[in-house]
């Protein structure tokens, strides 16, 4: 049986990761590099390894936009998309992916997800744990 | 403090249509090494460069001076034009790139040091995506071009396609020998058509010729029968090239481009299939190679069932099949992209149903929006090696003879 220690890294200053920006690291992690994109959304921040649940492109990199939603009258009739700024999604740039920012899955199949990392944020410094 | 050791922040936080390719692409190098991909000899049957970078050049080669002292007027007068003139090309498809949201679909803006001019620029990004995706050998198509079918005045068209077959084998190919290409057929002119394939059938790295799908021709009319002759006897394949059409009388009533997108490019070979197989081509032609790309492949399921299940009660309707429908479907060719994979037994049945090792052949479509890594097809479960050398390159060997 073979068992990997968790090690935990110092990635950047917390001023890296403004309100809905990104940082996005490359990891030298024992044998192999591991890439993560860390994201703020509401002062929190996220982690997920930088491939895309669906062909492995960079998901981490792609554009960070508001979930659109469609708006219904009280007839059901359309009216019109709006960005919903309660809910932060990072696309992937290979082929649109959306994930949530906050859960890191796919809006309408969920079991399309990105892979979580853990991140902290201590004394203005962050540090993701692999 | 500071940043751990074997910590790098990436140069690139964001893709846009300004990142090169090596790096837009650079998770492909994953797949590479996960699969051992570099092992496999992997031909891309469908690729495309941005022909309208190079139209002023192309434009050029037209034959007619009049109608190139059109496009040099156009160029020089009308604000928009110097990369559009005499092009019918839809405004509605700079929706492709779902609002910035695929930046490769727009434009590749990188930098390409030291490149002269539209074909030597188109060749070295082409470099670039066979590097990072370890392809082998790239069928490589122009973009707007596959419009041409719908262009109002198909004279016109036809001398856009014979201007454009004259710059790209002229420009293009000679630059670089693993690029391949099977040429546009001005298909609204039958006569045209056989001029095309006797100017270029020989030409080094024409491997086929195409017709672009999106067009209101029967493929069955009697005047293309010494185009399928002459194909056939020349040992060389025909594509039938699916495109996109915001305007046909059912997506006209859509107002996605999802929706569009989805149906047009399916309706559009489901129509040329259907009067493909119903006339007998295959009958007339046994030895011509047919090969549908660009429609992905779930429609192909539901062609089979449905045809057969007509032919089988109005035998009378196809008088020159001695067989089901479905059989001739199973014996011709397709190419990957854009790959349903949505539910792995539908993939699997679809898979069986076309015979993919026989019949399948590795597609990317790069750098469109909806394009598919060497890996996706290495990464199918229930496919043994030797299916996926075969839908990644080796049938491709043998249908093209590379
Ligand atoms: S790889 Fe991310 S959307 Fe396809």
């Amino acid at each position: 049986m073979t068992t990997t220690t968790a090690r935990s890294f110092d990635v950047g200053a917390s001023t890296d990761v403004p309100e809905r920006g990104r940082l996005v690291v490359a990891i030298d992690a024992g044998a192999r590099t591991v890439t993560v994109g860390v994201f703020r959304f509401r002062g929190r921040l996220f982690a997920y390894e930088n491939v895309c649940a669906h062909q492995g492109g960079p998901a981490c990199q792609g554009r960070i936009v508001s979930r659109v939603r469609e708006r219904l009258d009280a007839e059901q009739g359309s009216l019109g998309t709006v960005f919903d700024e309660d809910t932060m999604h990072i696309v992937c740039p290979w082929h649109g992916f959306e994930y949530d920012v906050t859960t890191g899955r796919h809006p309408g199949r969920p079991d399309y997800a990105l892979r979580p990392v853990a991140v902290a944020e201590e004394g203005g410094r962050v540090r993701v744990t692999l | 403090m500071s940043i751990d050791e074997g910590v790098r922040r990436l140069p690139t936080q964001e893709i846009t249509t300004h990142t090169d390719s090596r790096e837009i692409l650079a998770n492909a190098a994953a797949d590479t090494e996960r699969y051992g991909l570099d092992d496999y000899f992997i031909v891309d049957v469908d690729s495309h460069h941005v022909e309208l970078d190079s139209w002023p050049e192309i434009l050029q080669y037209l034959d007619n001076p009049v109608l190139r002292d059109t496009a040099n007027q156009m160029m020089r007068n009308w604000p928009n034009a110097g990369r559009l003139a005499l092009h019918n090309h839809s405004p509605g498809l700079t929706m492709q790139d779902v609002s910035g949201r695929i930046p490769h679909q727009a434009a590749l803006a990188e930098e390409t040091p030291g490149s002269e001019g539209g074909a030597h620029r188109d060749v070295t990004l082409v470099r670039r995506a066979m590097e990072a995706m370890s392809i082998d050998l790239q069928v490589v198509f122009p973009q707007p071009m596959l419009e041409t079918g719908l262009h109002p005045q198909p004279q016109v068209a036809t001398a856009l396609l014979q201007a454009y077959n004259r710059w790209f084998t002229a420009e293009v190919l000679p630059r670089e020998p693993r690029i391949k290409t099977m040429l546009g057929l001005p298909f609204e002119d039958p006569e045209a058509c056989l001029a095309t394939v006797e100017e270029f059938a020989d030409h080094p790295g024409v491997i086929g010729f195409l017709v672009t799908s999106q067009r209101h021709a029967g493929v069955h009319r009697n005047a293309y029968m010494p185009l399928y002759r002459m194909l056939e006897e020349r040992g060389l394949p025909i594509g039938f090239h699916a495109g996109p059409n915001q305007a046909d009388s059912m997506t006209s009533t859509m107002n996605r481009f999802l929706s569009a997108h989805s149906m047009s490019f399916v309706t559009c070979n489901m129509t040329h299939m259907t009067n493909w197989v119903i006339n007998g081509i295959p009958e007339r032609f046994p030895g011509l190679k047919t090969i549908w790309i660009e429609s992905g492949l779930a429609w192909v399921p539901f062609m089979m069932q449905r045809l057969d299940h007509e032919y089988f009660m109005r035998q009378s309707d196809a008088p020159l099949l001695t067989k089901p429908p479905s059989h001739y479907i199973r014996e011709m060719y397709y190419t990957s992209q854009p790959m349903e994979w949505t539910d792995d037994a539908l993939l699997e049945s679809t898979l069986c149903a076309i015979d993919a090792q026989n019949s399948l052949m590795y597609s990317s479509d790069w750098p469109h929006w909806d394009f598919d890594v060497p890996g996706k097809i290495a990464a199918i479960p229930f496919l043994d090696d030797h299916a996926k050398r075969n839908i990644l390159g080796e049938t491709a060997r043998k249908v093209f003879g590379l």
